[in-house]
């Protein structure tokens, strides 16, 4: 199944959702669009449940490529974090 | 310092001497000036010195910005330009020219700052940099954000709380930048082209908090502008207070007025969208409930209808019978009246009328009796039709058309009852079958109860 997108599949069920209520259509077609529907209900929902919670911050890494590090936000001037660090950027101490 | 040259009567001076003295006096005149002028006649030669002419409505003088010192130029000169110079008169001896030898140079009547932003803008405006058409849309439900920002400050902490506020399990890279002084707008531009390299991010937010036009100006530069142009991935801008304008947010494929609005902008609050679906699957329910409840409905009120044929039928003999029945007695009533009336007239004739009168009569009455016969064919053929329409009626609507099914229609002879039990006839009785062409006159050679 190809991977559809959020705003697609919830995009899709409105449709199904007004096509039904507006009525006119045969009993067999509206069973097959209450299964769609039911379908693309649960896709989004897994895709809102999907991400992992992370906060992450880039490093350039002695050989010049960017590694993703463990990020909490501190609320002191510091600096940029340097390079060779490889314990989560958080709480710097003032220079 | 001699102001006057005083010399005897026709010394001769070379043109050297002369020059020289004229460019001691200029030179030693105005060593350090202001200028406000209009720039024309502007050239830059492959050598990067700048040379224009600063003039006004009665006067011109040449001037040249030597490419070390224009360097600091932060707005492009153009013709027509308006602007304050400030530098020193110089006299070039090989070509015994006087011109101006500037140091620096800023717009009149607008900041230098303003005036680099609105030729930038223009020009990026010109080629197509802010063109609706090329906007990416913004991901409903991203998946991975990735941030330029700075990593220290308010900013970034409040950007982490809103969304995640809004949206709990939303992945969040931040790509540490510096935000204004020198560089810095390459440190930006580097950090949106790293981020398109890596994988999954699904949204970028460019951004810092409020400043003053020289804190916010590497986000109005044209290496930051051309990086925001050049990502695939949809950069949502968000810089400064909610007026301020820079050019990364005429570029950015959507303007947030700061960054927390951006924070607010950039996922949606999960449980509205999780209330959206829970209704929408209610209302999927609730419809297919609906629908099958009135297919049932339905079904109820047809197979209601579907009476047994044989009932519908008896009904129908019923009623045609009755109807040929009224039919005959209007029919014979007309009939008997008309007669009755023509007997009572003859009697009337003989008893009263003289013979003379009696053929008169006579033929009055082979005349009324021609138009009786008319009246009554007439009325006879009205009649008729009525019953032919009606019949034709019944005929239409009549579930006698059961018969072309291969129903038929059994009834007694001679009472014409119809049958529908065994038990009301006998062995040796007649009946006659109706089928849905012609009818059977049979004999009941054998009964079977079933």
């Amino acid at each position: 199944m190809a991977k559809e997108r959020f705003e697609d599949a919830l995009n899709k069920l409105e449709k199904i959702v007004s096509q039904l209520e507006e009525g006119d259509i045969p009993l067999e077609e509206s069973l097959k669009l209450f299964e769609e529907g039911i379908r693309l209900s649960r896709i989004c929902n897994q895709k809102l449940d999907e991400a992992e919670k992370k906060v992450e911050i880039l490093i350039k890494g002695e050989d010049g490529t960017l590694k993703a590090k463990p990020f909490a936000p501190s609320t002191s001037s510091g600096q940029i974090p340097s390079v060779n660090s490889d314990e989560p950027i958080s709480e710097e101490d003032e220079n | 310092m001699r102001n006057n040259l005083e010399l005897p009567f026709r010394y001769i001076l070379t043109v050297s001497e002369l020059t020289q003295e004229i460019k001691e006096i200029l030179e030693t005149r105005f060593p350090d000036i202001w200028v406000e002028g209009e720039i024309s006649n502007l050239r830059i030669p492959p050598s990067g010195h700048i040379y224009l002419t600063l003039k006004d409505d009665f006067s011109q003088i040449r001037a040249v910005f030597f490419k070390m010192k224009a360097r600091t130029l932060r707005f492009v000169l153009e013709d027509g330009l308006h602007v304050i110079c400030h530098g020193r008169v110089s006299l070039y001896e090989k070509r015994g020219e006087y011109q101006l030898i500037l140091e620096e140079v800023e717009p009149k009547g607008i900041g230098a700052l303003q005036l680099a932003f609105l030729q930038l803008k223009d020009r990026l405006e010109k080629e197509g940099l802010f063109d609706l058409a090329r906007k990416k849309p913004i991901p409903m439900v991203p998946q991975t954000i990735g941030i330029v920002t700075s990593p220290t400050g308010a900013v970034i902490s409040d950007m982490l709380h809103i969304i995640h506020r809004r949206f709990e399990n939303v992945h969040i890279l931040l790509n540490p930048v510096r935000v204004q002084g020198e560089g810095a707008s390459l440190e930006i531009a580097k950090a949106i082209e790293d981020l398109n390299k890596w994988m999954n991010v699904d949204v970028i937010i460019v951004g810092r908090g409020g400043g003053s036009l020289e804190d916010l100006w590497p986000f109005n530069e044209e290496i930051v502008a051309r990086a925001i142009y050049h990502s695939k991935i949809p950069i949502i801008s968000a810089v400064g207070h909610e007026t301020d304008y820079t050019i990364s947010d005429f570029v950015a494929d959507l303007r947030a007025p700061t960054p927390s609005a951006a924070a607010e902008l950039v996922v949606k609050d999960k449980r509205e969208i999780k209330n959206t679906l829970h209704y929408l699957e209610e209302r999927l329910e609730n419809q297919i409930l609906q629908t099958l409840k009135d297919y049932r409905t339905d079904l109820f009120h047809l197979r209601k209808m579907l009476i047994d044929p044989r009932k519908k039928i008896e009904e129908y003999f019923l009623r045609v019978d009755d109807l040929v029945n009224r039919f005959r007695i209007l029919f014979s009533w007309t009939l008997k009246g008309r007669r009755e009336r023509s007997l009572h007239l003859k009697e009337s004739l003989f008893l009263r009328i003289p013979i003379k009168r009696i053929e008169n009569l006579r033929s009055l009455i082979s005349e009324n009796r021609k138009r009786l016969g008319q009246t009554m064919r007439y009325s006879m053929e009205i009649q008729r039709q009525k019953v032919e329409g009606i019949f034709g009626k019944l005929e239409s609507l009549s579930p006698l058309s059961i018969l072309q099914r291969g129903y038929s229609i059994t009834r007694k002879l001679p009472s014409l009852q119809i049958l529908r039990d065994v038990v009301h006839v006998r062995e040796g009785d007649k009946v006659e079958v109706k089928l849905h062409k012609g009818t059977l006159l049979c004999g009941v050679e054998k009964m079977k109860i079933s």
